[in-house]
């Protein structure tokens, strides 16, 4: 079970560092668990762009000054929050840990050129068939929107009602990075990243961390507020783009059946949802893939308000990677958090109401890895 | 001074392609056990697992799947190509590759259009497939 969430503030932070922001999540998640350092005995961490380290987990424990039993880290892009708390989940359930840390935290804002962080992700592409080509990763999601767009007729207005909703969303935010309200003409007028996608059709660049503690239940049970995780799944099709068997159907499918599988729900009953959205289209299609609406339906949804808070799936609620912020990792992370906190009812002004039920999705490389959390209260 | 591109530096898995290309040529790899095109270059054929991939040419000629242009480069070796577009180009044969669209407009590229593969030269020894658009009829 979830027995603690944090979240840094997002955006940029002047005198962070990948490694204070790693500390500082951690420290906010044991505070809201009402655990000690003493306590964790499984640490899990993900990996960083501005201070890159081959041993991440094992730098952050000597950092912290903490000795765990069981200590690694983990690289699967966006999705890596989600696939931490998979197998941390696993560690409480076989015994092999009591209280398992999964902290992520990157300064890609101040810690490096916003230049810097584009080109260490063009890396995704593969070395010899795409990034001779010039490619990086709003290039490779622009390849699949103007393919979503042929298929299913969507427009970019519907798009850019996904960016405009999310920043809705995190202007009730205090962490959040961008909380400025945002127009369609602005998200249809801002300059061309990669086409059909703009600038506001993109995720942020953020400094900014969060930790998930994940407790066995005879542990966890004491916690301030425990919830409980009640179904997993990972799907995996690709990691290069030009390897994708389809550019509108993805892991998420499968990744999605069997977390909904496990925890015997359907799509219709979330009341919450909090999916990867490195850029708009990644939230359409994933939307339509995993069956949350009917194929070229997304968008007009998104238009319609369906996304926001009181519509009929309201999703990220934080304000996404959109909005939020996008600090690698933790980017991932905080779509847990925030659905933590939807559960517990500490949502404040973005409260959805009677929240029960929160899918959790997060999206690695060019929707490569999946990896779903369905979360009960 | 503009950073250099990355080009190809071939593995023991395609260097036959690369050097194909050396000589004009764009192969690649048919499964002769579950009969399907296979790209990129594997070592076992991804879809079967059976090691039976055999090189084959390739007519280059296909279509394009999807395309992207491209105006905030990626990394600074780019910039100065902005804009160009980037292509996922279906082959006849049933594989697909990435390529830049050569057309004179970016505007005008279209799903579903016909393109040939030339191949462009550059700072190493491997050219690059290219997409150049065909005429329909």
């Amino acid at each position: 079970m979830i027995s603690g969430v944090a979240n840094t503030r997002v955006g940029e932070i002047a005198g962070s560092s990948c490694m204070s922001l790693h500390e500082e999540a951690a420290r906010g998640a044991l505070e809201d668990a009402g655990l000690h350092w003493s306590d964790i005995d499984g640490v899990l961490c993900a990996y960083s762009l501005a201070e890159p380290h081959p041993m991440l987990a094992s730098a952050f424990c000597e950092f912290v000054g903490i000795h765990p039993n069981v200590c690694t880290a983990l690289q699967s892009g966006g999705t890596t929050a989600c696939i931490m708390v998979m197998l941390a989940e696993s560690l409480v359930a076989t015994g092999q840990c009591r209280h398992v840390l999964c902290v992520t935290g990157d300064n890609r804002a101040t810690g490096m050129s916003r230049d810097g962080a584009v080109a260490a992700l063009a890396e995704f592409g593969h070395a010899q068939f795409e990034r001779p080509y010039g490619i990086g990763i709003p290039p490779a999601y622009g390849l699949v929107a103007q393919r979503y767009l042929h298929e299913y007729g969507a427009t970019l207005e519907q798009l850019a009602a996904i960016s405009v909703e999310h920043r809705r969303h995190a202007a009730r935010h205090p962490d959040a990075h961008k909380r400025e309200p945002i127009s369609l003409d602005d998200v249809m007028r801002s300059r061309v990243i990669s086409s059909p996608l703009r600038l506001l059709d993109c995720c942020l660049v953020s400094d900014g961390g969060a930790a998930v503690i994940v407790s066995a239940a005879d542990a966890g049970r004491d916690t301030r507020a425990p919830l409980k995780v009640l179904g997993m799944g990972q799907g995996h099709t690709h990691e290069h783009i030009v390897a994708a068997p389809s550019l509108t159907d993805f892991g998420c499918k499968q990744s999605s059946q069997r977390a909904f599988a496990q925890a015997g729900l359907k799509p219709a009953d979330i009341d919450v949802a909090q999916i990867y959205d490195s850029f708009t289209i990644t939230l359409l299609v994933e939307l339509e893939s995993m069956g949350f609406f009917e194929r070229g339906q997304a968008g007009v949804a998104a238009l319609a308000g369906e996304l926001g808070l009181g519509g009929k799936l309201p999703c990220n609620t934080h304000g996404g990677l959109l909005s939020f912020g996008h600090s690698g990792a933790a980017g991932g992370m905080f779509h847990i958090v925030e659905a933590v906190r939807q559960l517990r009812g500490e949502a404040d002004a973005r409260q959805v109401k009677d929240a029960r039920t929160a899918f959790v999705h997060g999206d690695g490389g060019i929707l490569s890895a999946h990896c779903s959390l369905i979360l009960g209260s | 001074m503009t950073p250099a591109k990355p080009l190809p530096k071939p593995t023991a898995e395609t260097l036959p392609f690369w050097q194909a290309a050396a000589q004009g040529k764009l192969v690649f790899q048919h499964c002769s056990a579950c009969n399907r095109a296979q790209f990129p270059p594997a070592n076992h054929c991804p879809a079967c697992g059976n090691r039976s991939l055999r090189w084959q040419e390739s007519a280059g000629s296909g279509s394009i799947h999807s395309h992207t242009t491209v105006q905030r480069a990626p990394t600074a070796a780019f910039k100065n190509d902005v804009p160009y577009v980037i292509a996922l180009i279906d082959l006849d044969e049933g594989f697909r590759m990435m390529m830049n669209w050569r057309g004179d407009d970016p505007a005008t590229a279209r799903i579903g259009d016909r393109i040939r593969v030339v191949f462009e030269a550059n700072a190493s020894p491997w050219p690059l497939p290219q997409a150049v658009p065909v005429q329909a009829g």
